[in-house]
């Protein structure tokens, strides 16, 4: 062909647009890492560990290995060697996805074999019938807030900040509060179960999987197998859901050693039950707020410190303390994230690391300094709105959190609200209406991308980003669209593909912004190669970006995601039970590019604020070592029947300055929500709820101690 | 012991008639992902706690996961890949894509077939625990968002699409009752 006036007059970012790969969603046509047939494919289960810590005696294989079908069990005694000692994108390697290197079993449900077979049936059964012999030491899993053995940990931000005279601040405030707030331990169940089949083919290795960051699971395995990473290709086109719990894991590598030894496609599905221990969880946390302010509400002090729990063989921190150090200034000023290591699995990022627990104390904690001031929630955090990082000192690019309380609180009828808690009535319920705010860091790393004008008109873009769920394809779609100025009908993205070079992962609320300054970037270049009227050849132009500089060389700044959530809650004092009537959140989150998917990432981040406040919690039993009920049905998530009327929008937030203007909006939307319901609970029934979930039984016995 | 441990067996599958072996432990989910390649119904706890395996069987919703493949021999069983017709999706499929009625889309074949399942019962005139009057001379329920979110509980969605989910039904439902309450394939007579 030959190029012509470009003739998209209508721009594509900012208008809604159905999802590109939504008719494959809809018709069962969108392949998973599980649905990708391959010839002699082989099953493996994974057979995880009955006790909570000691050593393997003897695993008796020979039986199994005479079972049907039965073609390989691999374990500590046989399994190809790995290496664990790098350090990747996000840090050491969780050694539970170290596979098979040892003898010792560090918490219940810890990899001890895989048992490969010809069908999933045979697998399975031999998978059971492996009888593990161990020798069992005692452990502990105890955990609370003030436990000796914790300390305070430099996770992805410093573990201690600290400004001010905390006690002479606290002493000269006019009201003061000073509580305990506590989240329960976590699980992300994305509705894919974590999945992989690698295979070798003319000796590379390729895995197809269920993960947030192709490029990055090649990474890991190239380390943990010593491989070049060129050698290895990952594809994950579709996924279902990550929500943070998918990086390399037990699965991908199981799969991979066996695939090796028997030179044959494998495939390692975890099961929904085993992701309680392989999948990562949030940590539970026990956070102490004390703040202190003066007549006006304006804080004197703010101390915000947090223990979580990790595991014996990984430090991970969730960093809960961290949203004070953006939110709220004070004269005393001090945060902390500190840890206890026990004998449980390892923890890892979940939905809103750090902003999601921890919002729920601080603006818990903010909604208790407002009733004990006699001033409205609203107008107290509008009082304390800094104007510079708290902690940093550093600017804020944007920073539209007023716009959005202003917003919302017109929206929600905030201003005929009774501030007394417990005077509503509609029956049987009590009624109450809360709200918090919302924050998550909007950053960006280094991303690569092609764009190729193609012979017949068409572009197409390539970028080892990935869809979970978010949207990005289509989004990326729009935004190639627009910077190649044309329609994005015209347009298509291939994700999912380590062969398309190092990009961001699916992490964050970093992904699509990352990504869309790569394919910006290729765009502007690739128009500069285009001339009106030239031939395009057969196999096209294509251009590719690398943003490493350009992310290098961004101003330092505070960039933030901000919201206003609003709840009202029902809770029936006779049975304890509590529905979230209705909630609407308003978001400052950069340039909406779709405005009908982003709506829906928005309302799905607060309907899992409504999980958090109501449904979650794994309760994990000191004798045995494992959560209680460790499936869908034990582990309650919110389901259709518990979400009401759920409103999310968004208001300007245009940074000029910024090279995309685009911020992530996965993680912002639970944060602060169930600090909003809780509230909401509060003002319906006069009590207090610390901890979460708020159960029934937590309403029914609440009231006795407070 | 010579007993045997597996079968041949004929599924009625999306109109078609497939005959093979099956192991007596093989699940209707597994024998579809499989056995054939018919990878759009979702495997995501095996268990018959999340949904996403749901098909219709004589069109009555049924989660394939904790169906026995030899059981289901004879069964008219309809999967996503068999709701469209031809070309032209079923006014649920459509719905859910104009109104962005999932996000990582692994729950939705199955939040599709128990839609479809869902508006044949309610159109069939069975209550559910939203319903209020059920006497027969109140006449049908109306199908409120309550009901519809009641009555699409058995299909958990993790990226939490729940409204959009609760609007595409209402859409599918409104647009065309007829045929949004049509059971594809040739086993809408087993709906009631």
């Amino acid at each position: 062909m030959t190029t012509t006036a470009q003739e998209a007059a209508v721009r594509a970012v900012g208008t809604g647009h159905v999802r590109v790969e939504g008719r494959d969603k809809v018709t069962g046509a969108a392949r998973y890492a599980g649905d990708i047939p391959f010839t002699e494919l082989a099953y493996g289960w994974l057979v995880l560990s009955t006790v909570v810590r000691g050593r393997i005696r003897d695993i008796a294989s020979g039986p199994v290995l005479e079972m049907p079908g039965v073609v390989a069990v691999l374990d500590h005694r046989n399994a190809p060697r790995l290496e664990t000692d790098y350090v990747s994108l996000l840090g050491r390697p969780d050694p539970t996805c170290a596979v098979f290197q040892h003898d010792a079993v560090p918490h219940l449900g810890w990899p001890v074999a895989l048992v490969v077979a010809q069908t999933p049936e045979q697998a399975r059964e031999a998978a059971e019938a492996l009888v593990v012999e161990y020798e069992p030491l005692p452990h502990d899993i105890e955990f609370t807030g003030d436990h000796p053995d914790s300390y305070p940990v430099d996770g992805h931000m410093p573990g201690v900040t600290d400004k001010g005279d905390q006690e002479a601040e606290l002493a000269a405030s006019a009201a003061v509060v000073d509580e305990e707030y506590t989240t329960p331990e976590e699980h992300h169940h994305p509705m894919e179960p974590h999945a992989a089949t690698a295979r070798w083919e003319d000796g590379r290795l390729e895995v197809v999987d269920s993960n947030q960051g192709a490029t990055w699971v090649v990474g890991e395995l190239a380390n943990l197998f010593s491989l070049d990473p060129a050698s290895i290709r990952v594809r994950s086109e579709h996924v279902g859901g990550g929500f943070g719990s998918k990086g390399v894991r037990a699965h991908q590598v199981a799969a991979v050693m066996a695939a090796t030894v028997l030179q044959r496609p494998v495939r390692v599905a975890l099961t929904r039950p085993q992701m309680f221990a392989l999948a990562g969880h949030r940590s539970p946390t026990v956070q102490r707020v004390r703040l202190g302010a003066d007549t006006e509400g304006r804080l004197r002090a703010l101390d915000h410190r947090s223990v979580s729990r990790t595991s014996k063989v990984y430090e991970f921190v969730e960093a809960s303390a961290g949203v004070a150090r953006v939110m709220y200034d004070a004269a005393a000023h001090h945060t902390e994230n500190r840890v206890v290591r026990r004998d449980v699995p390892s923890p890892t990022f979940m939905r809103g690391p750090g902003e999601a627990p921890g919002a729920f104390a601080l603006e818990s904690a903010l909604d208790e300094l407002a009733e004990k001031c006699g001033i409205d929630p609203i107008e107290l955090r509008l009082r304390n709105e800094p104007d510079k990082g708290p902690v940093s000192g550093l600017p804020f690019a944007t920073r539209n959190l007023r716009a959005c309380f202003e917003e919302g609180a017109r929206r929600f009828g905030w201003a005929q609200r009774d501030p007394r808690p417990g005077v509503r009535r509609d029956g049987r319920w009590l009624l109450g209406t809360g709200t918090a705010a919302a924050s998550f860091p909007a950053g960006a790393a280094p991303s690569t991308a092609a764009i190729t004008a193609e012979a017949d008109g068409r572009f197409t873009v390539r970028i080892a980003a990935t869809d979970i769920g978010t949207g990005a394809r289509t989004a990326l779609t729009l935004v190639a669209a627009d910077a190649l100025d044309v329609a994005p009908e015209r347009v298509t993205v291939r994700i999912g593909d380590s062969e398309f070079g190092f990009a961001m992962i699916a992490g964050g609320s970093m992904g699509t912004r990352s990504w869309s300054m790569a394919v910006i970037a290729a765009a502007r270049d690739l128009r500069e190669r285009l001339v009106p009227g030239m031939a395009i050849p057969a196999e096209g132009i294509t251009v590719r970006s690398d943003t490493t500089a350009q992310i290098a060389a961004l101003a330092n700044m505070e960039r933030h995601s901000y919201g206003a959530q609003f709840a009202e809650a029902a809770v029936d004092p006779a049975t304890g039970e509590v529905r979230v009537r209705r909630m609407l959140g308003i978001f400052a989150a950069g340039r909406i590019v779709n405005p009908l998917t982003a709506r829906s990432q928005f309302t799905g981040g607060m309907t899992w604020g409504i999980s958090m406040a109501l449904h979650e919690e794994a309760v994990r039993d000191p004798a045995f070592g494992g959560p209680v009920g460790a499936d869908l049905a034990g582990y309650h998530v919110a389901t259709n029947a518990d979400v009401p009327r759920i409103e999310a929008d968004w208001v300007d937030d245009t940074d000029p300055d910024d090279p995309v203007g685009i911020k992530g909006i996965g993680e912002v939307a639970i944060v602060g929500a169930a600090a909003a319901i809780a509230n909401a609970v509060w003002h319906a029934t006069g009590v207090r709820h610390r901890s979460l979930p708020i159960r029934p039984s937590r309403v029914l016995t609440a009231g006795s101690d407070a | 012991m010579g007993l045997s441990t597996s079968s041949v067996i004929t599924l009625h599958v999306n109109g078609e008639k497939h005959t093979l072996p099956v192991d007596h432990r093989t699940t209707l989910l597994d024998a579809l992902r499989e056995r054939l390649d018919l990878t759009g119904t979702k495997k995501g706890c095996d268990q018959g706690q999340c949904g996403a395996c749901t098909v219709l069987v004589d069109g009555r919703r049924t989660v394939a996961c904790l169906q026995l493949a030899v059981a289901a021999e004879g069964r008219e069983i309809t999967t996503i890949e068999g709701v469209a017709d031809g070309d032209r999706l079923h006014p649920v499929q459509q719905a859910f894509i104009d109104l962005d009625g999932y996000q990582c889309g692994y729950c939705t074949p199955g939040q599709i077939c128990s839609a479809i399942g869902m508006l044949a019962e309610h159109a069939a005139g069975w209550p559910s625990a939203a319903s209020g009057d059920i006497r027969p001379a109140v006449g049908p329920t109306p199908l409120t968002p309550e009901e519809i979110r009641e009555r699409m509980s058995g299909n958990l969605c993790r990226c939490s699409a729940y409204t959009s989910i609760v609007e595409a039904v209402a859409r599918a439902a409104e647009a065309d009752a007829s045929s949004a309450a049509r059971v594809p394939e040739q086993s809408g007579e087993a709906a009631v």
